[in-house]
């Protein structure tokens, strides 16, 4: 079951990742144009995108729990799904600085050196952006598997940032951001709890 | 419902209102939940009629006074007010309403009371976000006196030429223009005259946060955010930002009341 599925995966070209990857934009672009959005469409626009950034996010960090847990292995899709975070992240700091900022640069550097929640925010965007950089070949025989994987592992510091980045924008504690903080705590603990090499491909001990 | 009309005002601004849709559709009220959409999706649930506000502390008169004893049609005004929210977006809003001094007035305050408490309608079954710990409720506001007696204060109980919409806070409620918008509390059930400073929800859960005054006031920012700038609703998806004015833009009429206290500490 586990084989048929991961044989289906690996004939599923990556740049179909890509354009489902891309269907979120779409619709927010079309909504843009249709006056789909709300009495602030600034903030729909900047949420959205946000959003779309961080369950991509979690989908990248998602992976190895899944191949550990389940054997079946997304782990062609993984920069794909790292970049497509990336790119949501970018449209959403530039939506914050165009739309909702209109280019105050002078009050967006105070803000984000005082405001927790931009720091988190911005902090997160400067790991992912490096994460981004290093997502090719090139930067993998330059960095070396061990150094590639050790600056990679940021993606630990930055997904929890994210979180918090949007729990400290508001006014209450919101359930939502909640979640998705625990999801990713989740995920790193089972990153921790079931080290490699995969312990189902291990025969059972009595 | 049937139109409301109220007299012109000088304190009105002239600035462009915004639309009815806009002022609407995008509003606070946890009462019926956090999101900006939630309460026109749901406050519809709320019963305001009859309805009946509360009166009593250092009063005269205290006792049960209904929404047309405190607001007679004869006595409408329209007020178009600038509204500043503490989260850094303003609208402009045309309401309908009468000097909460006209209010006080007609219960007679005693020259004991210091201060003015105020308390949101508390019913869950109707007001779904009440079921959940979101704040403490019901909510409750307050006001120094001379703050409550100031022309312009005053409660509000039409939008435009509509009586009050319920997510707007129907049938009556306070509008104090240069106070972040959590000041101007909804749906008023209850109005306590006291010679102590009254609770105000925000300011207990959160005292780093919100204080008592909550002033309008773009040198004391929000600890998680700058107040220097705000963004106007309506004004398209590059309409960029405004410098927030103190006090809302109402320095002139109430930079008086707080002479000498510091408003860093006084916030």
């Amino acid at each position: 079951m586990t084989r048929k599925l991961n044989d289906a995966l690996r004939r599923l070209p990556v740049w179909a990742l890509w354009l489902a990857g891309l269907v979120p934009l779409s619709l927010l672009v079309w909504d843009i144009f249709a006056g789909g959005l709300g009495i602030d469409p600034v903030r729909d626009i900047e949420h959205r995108l946000g959003r779309t950034a961080l369950y991509f996010l979690i989908a990248s960090l998602a992976v190895t729990p899944l191949l550990r847990i389940t054997g079946i292995s997304l782990m062609r899709f993984r920069r794909a799904l790292g970049l497509l975070c990336f790119t949501y992240a970018g449209l959403h700091v530039l939506a914050w600085l165009s739309m909702d900022m209109g280019f105050l640069w002078a009050q967006m550097g105070r803000d984000i050196v005082k405001r927790p929640y931009l720091l988190f925010g911005m902090g997160a965007f400067v790991m992912l952006a490096a994460l981004a950089l290093t997502s090719n070949n090139l930067s993998i025989r330059r960095l070396g598997g061990a150094g590639w994987r050790r600056l990679h592992r940021l993606v630990y510091v930055a997904a929890p940032l994210v979180t918090l980045h949007w729990i400290w924008a508001l006014k209450t504690f919101p359930v939502t951001p909640g979640f998705w903080l625990l999801v990713i705590l989740t995920l790193l603990g089972l990153r921790l709890a079931i080290p490699r090499p995969l312990r189902r491909a291990r025969p059972m001990r009595a | 419902a049937v139109a409301m009309q109220g007299k012109a005002s000088k304190f009105s601004t002239d600035q462009d209102p915004n639309t009815f849709e806009e002022i609407t559709n995008y509003n606070n009220f946890y009462e019926f939940g956090t999101g900006k959409e939630d309460p026109a999706r749901h406050a519809a649930a709320m019963t305001t009629d009859p309805w009946s506000v509360e009166i009593g502390g250092l009063v005269d008169r205290p006792g049960a006074y209904g929404v047309e004893d405190l607001a007679p049609d004869a006595a409408l005004e329209e007020r178009i007010y600038r509204l500043r929210c503490v989260e850094a977006w303003s609208m402009v809003i045309p309401w309908i309403g009468v000097p909460l001094a006209s209010v006080l007035d007609k219960v007679g305050v005693q020259p004991s009371a210091k201060f003015v408490a105020f308390e949101t309608l508390y019913r869950p079954d109707e007001m779904n976000g009440q079921k959940y710990p979101i704040l403490d409720w019901p909510y409750r506001e307050g006001l120094r006196i001379d703050e409550a007696m100031h022309p312009l204060t005053i409660l509000a109980t039409g939008l435009y030429s509509d009586p009050l919409p319920n997510q707007n806070g129907a049938p009556i409620r306070l509008v104090v223009p240069w106070k972040y918008g959590f000041k101007s509390i909804k749906s008023i059930v209850k109005i306590t005259l006291t010679d102590t400073q009254p609770v105000a929800t925000w300011q207990a859960m959160q005292p780093s946060e919100y204080g008592f005054y909550a002033n309008v006031n773009p040198q004391v920012n929000h600890p998680r955010w700058s107040q220097g700038t705000e963004r106007r609703i309506g004004a398209g998806l590059f309409g960029g930002r405004q410098e927030t004015l103190m006090f809302n833009g109402y320095a002139d009429q109430v930079a008086s009341l707080y002479a000498g206290m510091d408003l860093m500490k006084n916030y």
